[in-house]
């Protein structure tokens, strides 16, 4: 038992059987799936399809925050490649019913990951060659990457009218959502390429001590370089979902705040702030709470007013359970409280 | 020269530069009344730039400032609405303000916790608590605060700043006095430059910490007030992304995110820039509101790799 409560997945994984309880305690038919249009419906599926995007701009971010960093320029990034696709694909003002997309589409989901891409190198180039802080170097980005943005699309909603690029948001395969497929595959591929290789090893080492990793012989700097790329193409991939679930770009309001959830989803994930220590599966755990929090606050008919003040809550709690300086006084109190035996 | 007053004078002197630009291409821009607009606008930017500063000075971050901000003005419309006294609400407010950047610095300084995530909370739970208020705008029609709002103080050449300008004004002098003539100010300073050596130092680390979040919160409900008296409304979503806006003028202004370098005065340019871009912009009416964003980032990105040239050369120096 001891051992169990002292696994870094245990606190997480049991906030989020608490929410799905207290949702089914309330709402009886929360847990039920059935098998509706040639695939799995219910509140949980929900839960996980919508949670998608941001598990996957949230497998990013924990990378970053692996190696002391933090990207809270995320948000804009999905604005643009969201923009970059809907643009490519065929946004077109008009509604004509003429549903060709302008340029293939491999084409306009390539450009818009490989611009979003080359938003994590500018990153990465600005905190490791310009030696910024990382909340400094992505706050630019984040600043102006939204007006770039809006530039593109001159401040307007760009509808997208080529029904194969929906398939990303709202299609499923095998009965279960593609998103989900995605994030699924993105996730093993990177527990697979930090478990079975030794980059996992180095980026836990660039986290610990960024100094003592270079002087052990660790690129350090390319591995951070290659780490923030990633991030920004994670959040390209999450904006391109997200653009596809709404068939439309929004680069005004296209991943608003989604830093600041990702980031959460990280920390509630048992990710420490300060670099080295990590948990992919963590932080798949901390994405599923907050998705589930807000359908649980939805679906137990709460005003989605109180969301907020119910997240700040739970942040506060998370971060007081992480927190040693916490752990410690609590454990005291009880020790004066009761005698040991 | 003060090698550490560079950033400043470049700040000083990029402003000026904007604005004779601004006074060559285009009739009209060059009176007083453009430039006391650029603090009368930009007001509560201002106020709570100011305790940014601090908050980044100690090294630490407060994001939680716009949310503030909100919840100030949706407390004291609501106030007003139920009939409470103006000068009442307003002290009430302020003590709130101030209360929670306390709290906020307690956690962060008792528990050892991230400024970030703390502040990242209170963010939401302030933000959250206006939703609680009210989901509507509440409109503020009290006498006391229209008289206060539609008060112009005469500066002479036919120019005129508001009330919540000159709070501004006396906000920046009084936060120009503690950073540079006090104790608390030179602690914030040691704690930026170095925690433990501070602590070492025997100054005294955790107040002053607790202090500037203290300092912030006072500064993000005053700043709150002063846009009350600037829109006369209470709304769960103003301010919105305000605590960005803040860094990036004290970072425009020349402090150093990192802690322990930087200067009250240069905060107030950073705010003057972010304004006279905007009112650039307006002036030539061709371009686009999204501009602003670009530029303020590339100004960032200057400012940033500026510092980080000055810092290479210095320790080249040393």
């Amino acid at each position: 038992m001891r051992r169990l409560v002292r696994h870094k997945l245990f606190w997480p994984v049991a906030t989020l059987l608490l929410l799905i309880a207290v949702s089914a305690a309330f709402n009886p038919s929360f847990l039920s799936i059935a098998w509706r249009d040639g695939h799995f419906y219910g509140n949980l599926v929900d839960i996980l399809n919508r949670a998608a995007p941001l598990m996957i701009v949230s497998l990013g971010m924990t990378l970053v925050i692996a190696v002391r960093g933090l990207d809270i320029s995320v948000g804009a990034v999905v604005a643009i490649a969201a923009t970059v696709a809907a643009l490519m694909i065929g946004g077109s003002f008009s509604a004509s019913g003429d549903v060709a997309s302008e340029h293939p589409l491999w084409l306009a989901l390539g450009t818009a990951l490989l611009v979003a891409a080359a938003c994590g190198l500018w990153n990465g180039l600005l905190v490791v060659k310009a030696g910024m802080q990382p909340i400094v170097a992505t706050l630019i980005l984040m600043v102006a990457g939204r007006g770039i943005a809006q530039l593109l699309t001159g401040g307007q909603i760009i509808t997208v009218y080529y029904t194969p690029f929906f398939t990303l948001g709202n299609g499923f395969l095998l009965g279960v959502p593609v998103a989900l497929w995605l994030a699924a595959a993105l996730w093993c591929g990177l527990h697979l390429l930090l478990s079975r290789t030794a980059l996992g090893l180095f980026i836990r080492a660039i986290g610990g001590n960024p100094e003592a990793a270079r002087v052990a012989g660790i690129r350090a700097a390319s591995i951070t370089l290659c780490v923030y790329t990633f991030c920004s193409l994670a959040a390209g991939i999450a904006g391109l979902i997200i653009s596809s679930n709404v068939k439309s770009a929004d680069a005004n309001n296209a991943g608003q705040l989604l830093e600041l959830d990702a980031i959460l989803a990280v920390t509630l994930g048992g990710t420490a702030l300060t670099g080295g220590r990590f948990t992919l599966a963590g932080t798949a755990v901390g994405a599923l709470i907050i998705q589930t929090l807000t359908s649980m606050i939805y679906s137990i008919g709460v005003p989605p007013e109180v969301n907020l003040v119910v997240k700040a809550a739970l942040v506060f709690a998370v971060m007081l359970l992480q927190s040693a300086e916490f752990r410690s006084l609590v454990s005291r109190a009880v020790r004066t409280g009761h005698k040991p035996a | 020269m003060n090698r550490r007053l560079l950033p400043l004078s470049i700040t000083i002197l990029l402003f000026a530069g904007m604005a004779a630009f601004g006074a060559i291409r285009y009739d009209g821009f060059l009176s007083p009344q453009v430039f006391l607009n650029l603090l009368i606008d930009h007001a509560f930017l201002c106020v709570v730039a100011v305790g940014m500063t601090f908050v980044i000075l100690s090294g630490g971050i407060d994001l939680s400032v716009g949310a503030v901000i909100a919840l100030t003005t949706m407390i004291s419309a609501a106030l007003l609405e139920a009939g409470w006294n103006p000068w009442a609400s307003m002290a009430l407010v302020l003590v709130l303000g101030s209360l929670f950047g306390a709290a906020q610095g307690y956690l962060i300084q008792r528990f050892a916790l991230a400024p970030f995530i703390v502040t990242l909370a209170g963010m939401f739970l302030a933000r959250g608590c206006c939703y609680l208020i009210s989901t509507e705008s509440i409109a503020i029609d009290n006498p006391t605060w229209s008289s206060i709002a539609q008060a112009r103080i005469p500066v002479g050449l036919d120019a005129s700043l508001t009330v919540g300008a000159v709070i501004a004004l006396l906000v920046v002098l009084a936060g120009m006095r503690v950073a540079h003539a006090s104790e608390f100010g030179r602690t914030v300073y040691a704690i930026g430059g170095g925690e433990a050596s501070a602590r070492l130092m025997g100054l005294p680390v955790a107040t002053a910490k607790v202090g500037v979040y203290l300092l912030s919160g006072f500064c993000a409900a005053l700043g709150g007030l002063v846009m009350t008296f600037y829109m006369l409304s209470g709304y769960s979503l103003h301010a919105v992304g305000l605590e960005l806006d803040a860094i990036a003028a004290v970072v425009i202004g020349g402090t150093l995110l990192s802690g322990g370098v930087g200067y009250v005065a240069g905060t107030l340019f950073g705010v003057l820039i972010l304004g006279i871009i905007q009112t650039l912009i307006a002036f030539d009416g061709t371009l686009s509101s999204w501009w602003t964003k670009i530029v303020v980032g590339a100004l960032l990105l200057l400012f940033c790799l500026l510092q980080r040239l000055f810092e290479a050369r210095s320790r080249k120096a040393a």
